[in-house]
C-alpha cells in the first residue's frame, strides 16, 4: 500500500514539477531575447517595428503560405529601403503552421507575447485564421489576413482585417459573369466538400445564381485527394447544364477538366481563384476556352502592378501568383495605417487600418468596409491554349 | 512449503505488517480513493493560479497543448501499450468527443444563455490575463464539464462499437477498423449541414438539441464555441488520466491487459475473457481521447474534423512509441517533449520539420523500446526487481 500511494504520488507530482521548468526554459529563452525591443509595442524608443507572419510554410498548402510570404517580404524590403515606417524599420518574423489550427494558435500567441509584433498578418487558409484570430483580438494586436475569403474570419472582432474579396462576392461574380455576359441560364456545380473555400463559395454561387434567375441543374461534390471524378461527371453530363461552376483548387480542376472532355462534356468551366496557377497548361487544350474569377491581371496598365511584377519578377525569378500579391498588398496596407496611426499601440492602428480608403493596392483600390473587409472588384480570367488572359472586370453589387 | 513460508516472511518484512493486516481498513476507502484526485487538484490549481502567471502566454499555450497531448498519449497507451492492440484512429474519438462538447456548450449557451459568450468562474477564464472579475465558478462552467463528460461518453460509445466487432479478432484488423473508422468521422463530420449562427437565436431555440447535432459547420469546422478550457481544467484531466492509468497497470485488470499484450493464448488458458477486457481497454481509451477533443475544441474556440485525420492520429501514436510501448510516465514525459520540440526547434527555420523527424529517428534508433520500456519513470531509481521489465 504504501508504494502503491508513493508510486501515485510520482504519478502526479513529477510531470507537474517538470512541465514548468520545461515551459521556463523554454519561455525564458525567448523573452530574454526579445525583452530589449519589448518597448516598440507600446512607445516609440528605438530600434525596429516588429510585424509577424503565420503561414502554411510546410504542408499540403505549402505553396500558399511561401508565395504569401514572399510577397510580404518583397513588401517589407522595399519599405525599409525607403527609409522605414516613421523613420523605423521593419522586422519581418515569419512561423510556420504546418497547415493546422493548433500550431497557428501557438505560431500567434508565439508572436504576440515572446516577440512583442505590433501586427499580425495570416493566414491563407478561413480555418486557420479562425482559429488563431481570437488570440488577436484578445491580445488586442490587428490582424491582417491577405486571401482568407470566409465572412466569418472579420466577425471575430474589430481587431481582425482582411484585403481580399469575400465568398458571397466572389459567387456573385461567377454567377453575373455566367448570366449577364455569356447569357447562360443552366448551371451544374462540382465542388470539394472537406474543402472550407469550395463548399463555401459552391453555395453562394448557387445562391446568387438562382437569385439572378438561373438555374442549377445538379450539384456533385468531391473529397480531398480524389482523382476520378467520371462518376460525377457522367451524372452531370446526363442534365445537360450549359456550363460547370467548378470552385476547387487548380490541381483538381486539370484533372476533371481533362475528364470531362474524354467523357465528351464540352460546355464551358467557370471556377474561381483557386484555380490561379501555371499549371493549368497540364490540362492541354481540355480548359480552352474557360474563365475563372480573380484578384487582379497581371495584364494591369496600372503602375502599381507592373512596378510589383517587375519587381517580383527581379526578386523571386518568377511570376507573382494571387497570393503572393495579396500578401504584399496586405504588407503595404499595414504599413499605410501605420504611418497614420496615432500611435502603434494596438487599437490606434487598428482604427487606422479601419479608416483606409482608396488605398491604392496591386489587386484593385482597397477600401475598409464596416465590416471590415475590403470593397474591391474581381477580375475574369479567360483560358487559351494554357494560358490565362484579361477577360472581364465585374464589380461589387450597389 | 519451506518456499511459502519464506515467501510469507519475506512479505511481512517488507511491508512490516502481518498478512491480516495487509488489507486497509474499510473507513479509508474513501481517502484512498480521493486523495491522488485532491493531490491533482492542488497541482493544477497551483499550475493555474502561479505558474501561468510566471510563465507568460507563450508558456501556457503549450502548458495547455502539453496537457492535451498527455492526456492523449496515456489513453491510447493503454490500448497500445498495456493490451497490445494496435489501434490508429485516436483522433477520430477526439475529434467525436470534440464536437460533441463544442455543440453542446455552443448551442447550450444560446439556450439558456441566449448567446454564445462565456459565462464561467475565474478557473475557466481564458481571455486576457487579470481582465477577469468574479466568482471562482461560474454557472457556465457546470455545461462545460458537462459537456467534456458528454464527450468522452459519445467517444467510448463509438469506441464500443468499434471494439466489439473488430477485438474480437487478432493481429493488424483493429488497425486497418481504426484507420477507416478515424476516416469515416472526418468525412462525415465535413459534410455536416452548416452551423446556426446568432442570428438564428430563435431557430436554436426552438429546435431540439438532437436535431442540432448535424449542424457542426462542414467543412469549415465549428467555430466561434466559447472557450472554458483553462489550465486548471486541463491539469484536473491530466491528473485523472494518469491516476487511472497507474491504478489500472497495478490492478488485477491491468495484469489480465498485460497478459493479453504478452501472449493472447495464454492469457485465454489462465480464464482472460480477451475480447471482453480487449474491449474495455478500448473503450477506457476512447473516453479519454474524447475528453481530451473536448478540451481542445473549448479550449481554442474552434475545432475542424480536416485536421483531425490520420496523421494526428499518429502524431499520438509516435508519442506513445517514443515514450516506450505500456510506459504511462514514458508517454507523459514523450508528449511534453513532442509538444515542445517544434517550437524550440523554431530557430532552424524552414528545417524545423525536417531536424523534428531527424531527430525522432535518432531517438527510435538509440532506444527502440521507447524512453523507459514497459517500466516506469520511478521504476528506474529502484532496485531492478526480478519481474521487472519484460
Amino acid at each position: 500500500m504504501h508504494m502503491r500511494a508513493k508510486t501515485l504520488a510520482l504519478a502526479v507530482l513529477a510531470p507537474a514539477f517538470l512541465l514548468p521548468i520545461l515551459f521556463l526554459v523554454v519561455g525564458c529563452e525567448k523573452q530574454s531575447s526579445s525583452s530589449s525591443t519589448q518597448p516598440a509595442t507600446g512607445s516609440a524608443s528605438g530600434g525596429a517595428i516588429k510585424i509577424g507572419h503565420y503561414g502554411s510554410m510546410t504542408g499540403s498548402e505549402a505553396t500558399f503560405g511561401v508565395s504569401t510570404d514572399n510577397g510580404i517580404k518583397l513588401a517589407v524590403k522595399e519599405r525599409n529601403a525607403a527609409g522605414g515606417v516613421n523613420g523605423k524599420q521593419i522586422q519581418l518574423i515569419t512561423y510556420d503552421d504546418q497547415g493546422k489550427g493548433q500550431e497557428a494558435v501557438t505560431a500567434v500567441t508565439r508572436l504576440i507575447q515572446q516577440d512583442g509584433v505590433v501586427a499580425v498578418l495570416g493566414e491563407v487558409a478561413s480555418s486557420r485564421s479562425i482559429a488563431a484570430g481570437p488570440v488577436c483580438q484578445r491580445e488586442g494586436v490587428p490582424m491582417i489576413s491577405p486571401s482568407s475569403t470566409n465572412p466569418q474570419v472579420t466577425e471575430i472582432g474589430d481587431m481582425i482585417f482582411r484585403v481580399c474579396f469575400i465568398d458571397p462576392f466572389q459567387g456573385y461574380v461567377g454567377a453575373s459573369f455566367a448570366k449577364n455576359q455569356l447569357k447562360l441560364d443552366k448551371a451544374a456545380t462540382l465542388y470539394n466538400r472537406s474543402q472550407a473555400y469550395s463548399a463555401g463559395l459552391n453555395k453562394e454561387f448557387v445562391n446568387a445564381f438562382e437569385k439572378l434567375g438561373g438555374q442549377v441543374l445538379i450539384q456533385q461534390a468531391y473529397a480531398d485527394g480524389d482523382n476520378d471524378f467520371s462518376a460525377q461527371l457522367t451524372a452531370i453530363r446526363e442534365k445537360n447544364p450549359q456550363f460547370i461552376y467548378i470552385p476547387g483548387y487548380y490541381t483538381e480542376v486539370v484533372n476533371i477538366a481533362r475528364q470531362a472532355r474524354k467523357l465528351g462534356v464540352t460546355c464551358p468551366l467557370i471556377g474561381g481563384d483557386g484555380w490561379v496557377s501555371e499549371e493549368l497548361k497540364n490540362a492541354g487544350d481540355a480548359l480552352d476556352g474557360c474563365y475563372f474569377s480573380d484578384h487582379y491581371s497581371q495584364e494591369d496598365k496600372r503602375p502599381e502592378v507592373q512596378d510589383f511584377l517587375k519587381k517580383y519578377k527581379s526578386e523571386y525569378g518568377k511570376t507573382p501568383d494571387s497570393m503572393a500579391a495579396l500578401g504584399y498588398d496586405a504588407a503595404n496596407l499595414l504599413f499605410d495605417a501605420m504611418k497614420r496611426a496615432k500611435s502603434l499601440n494596438g487599437h490606434d492602428l487598428a482604427d487606422a487600418i479601419a479608416s483606409t480608403k482608396d488605398f491604392k493596392a496591386v489587386t484593385g483600390n482597397i477600401t475598409i468596409n464596416e465590416h471590415r473587409d475590403a470593397n474591391k472588384l474581381a477580375v475574369i480570367q479567360k483560358i487559351q491554349g494554357g494560358q490565362f488572359s484579361y477577360y472581364a472586370t465585374v464589380e461589387p453589387p450597389k | 512449503m519451506a518456499e511459502t513460508a519464506m515467501l510469507r516472511k519475506r512479505m511481512s518484512v517488507s511491508a512490516s505488517e502481518s498478512p491480516e493486516e495487509l488489507r486497509p481498513p474499510a473507513w479509508s476507502f474513501v481517502p484512498r480513493a480521493f486523495a491522488p484526485l485532491l493531490v491533482g487538484t492542488v497541482v493544477a490549481g497551483i499550475l493555474y493560479f502561479f505558474v501561468q502567471p510566471a510563465i507568460g502566454g507563450f508558456g501556457s499555450n503549450l502548458l495547455l497543448f502539453a496537457g492535451i497531448n498527455i492526456i492523449l498519449a496515456v489513453s491510447l497507451t493503454i490500448v497500445n501499450g498495456f493490451t497490445g492492440q494496435f489501434s490508429i484512429g485516436h483522433a477520430g474519438f477526439m475529434a467525436l468527443g470534440g464536437y460533441t462538447a463544442a455543440a453542446i456548450v455552443y448551442y447550450g449557451s444560446f439556450k439558456i444563455y441566449g448567446d454564445a459568450s462565456f459565462h464561467g468562474g475565474l478557473v475557466s477564464w481564458t481571455g486576457r490575463a487579470g481582465g477577469f472579475r468574479g466568482p471562482l465558478l461560474g454557472s457556465g462552467d457546470l455545461l462545460f464539464v458537462g459537456a467534456t463528460v458528454a464527450g468522452g461518453i459519445v467517444a467510448a460509445a463509438a469506441g464500443w462499437l468499434v471494439g466489439l466487432p473488430s477485438l474480437r479478432l487478432r493481429g493488424d484488423y483493429l488497425a486497418i477498423v481504426t484507420l477507416g473508422f478515424g476516416e469515416i468521422v472526418r468525412v462525415v463530420l465535413q459534410g455536416t449541414d452548416e452551423q446556426l449562427r446568432r442570428y438564428d437565436l430563435e431557430l436554436i431555440r426552438s429546435t431540439p438539441m438532437l436535431k442540432l447535432m448535424n449542424k457542426l459547420g462542414g467543412a469549415l469546422g465549428f467555430i466561434g464555441i466559447p472557450a472554458y478550457s483553462t489550465v486548471f481544467w486541463v491539469y484536473l484531466w491530466v491528473a485523472i488520466m494518469l491516476i487511472v492509468a497507474v491504478r489500472l497497470k497495478h490492478s488485477s485488470y491491468g495484469r489480465a491487459l498485460l497478459s493479453i499484450r504478452e501472449d493472447e493464448i495464454a492469457a485465454q488458458a489462465v480464464g482472460v475473457n480477451i475480447t471482453r477486457y480487449k474491449v474495455r481497454a478500448f473503450v477506457l481509451s476512447s473516453f479519454f481521447a474524447g475528453v481530451a477533443g473536448a478540451l481542445y475544441a473549448l479550449q481554442i474556440g474552434s475545432i475542424n474534423a480536416g485536421e483531425l485525420g490520420f496523421q494526428r492520429s499518429f502524431e499520438i501514436l509516435i508519442m506513445v512509441v517514443l515514450g516506450g510501448l505500456g510506459s504511462v510516465s514514458g508517454a507523459t514525459l514523450a508528449a511534453i517533449i513532442l509538444t515542445a520540440l517544434p517550437e524550440v526547434l523554431r530557430f532552424v527555420d524552414q528545417y524545423r520539420m525536417i531536424v523534428y523527424s531527424l531527430l525522432l529517428i535518432i531517438m527510435m534508433i538509440v532506444r527502440p523500446q521507447g524512453l523507459f520500456g514497459v517500466r516506469e519513470a520511478w521504476d528506474l531509481f529502484r532496485r531492478r526487481r526480478p519481474r521487472g521489465g519484460a
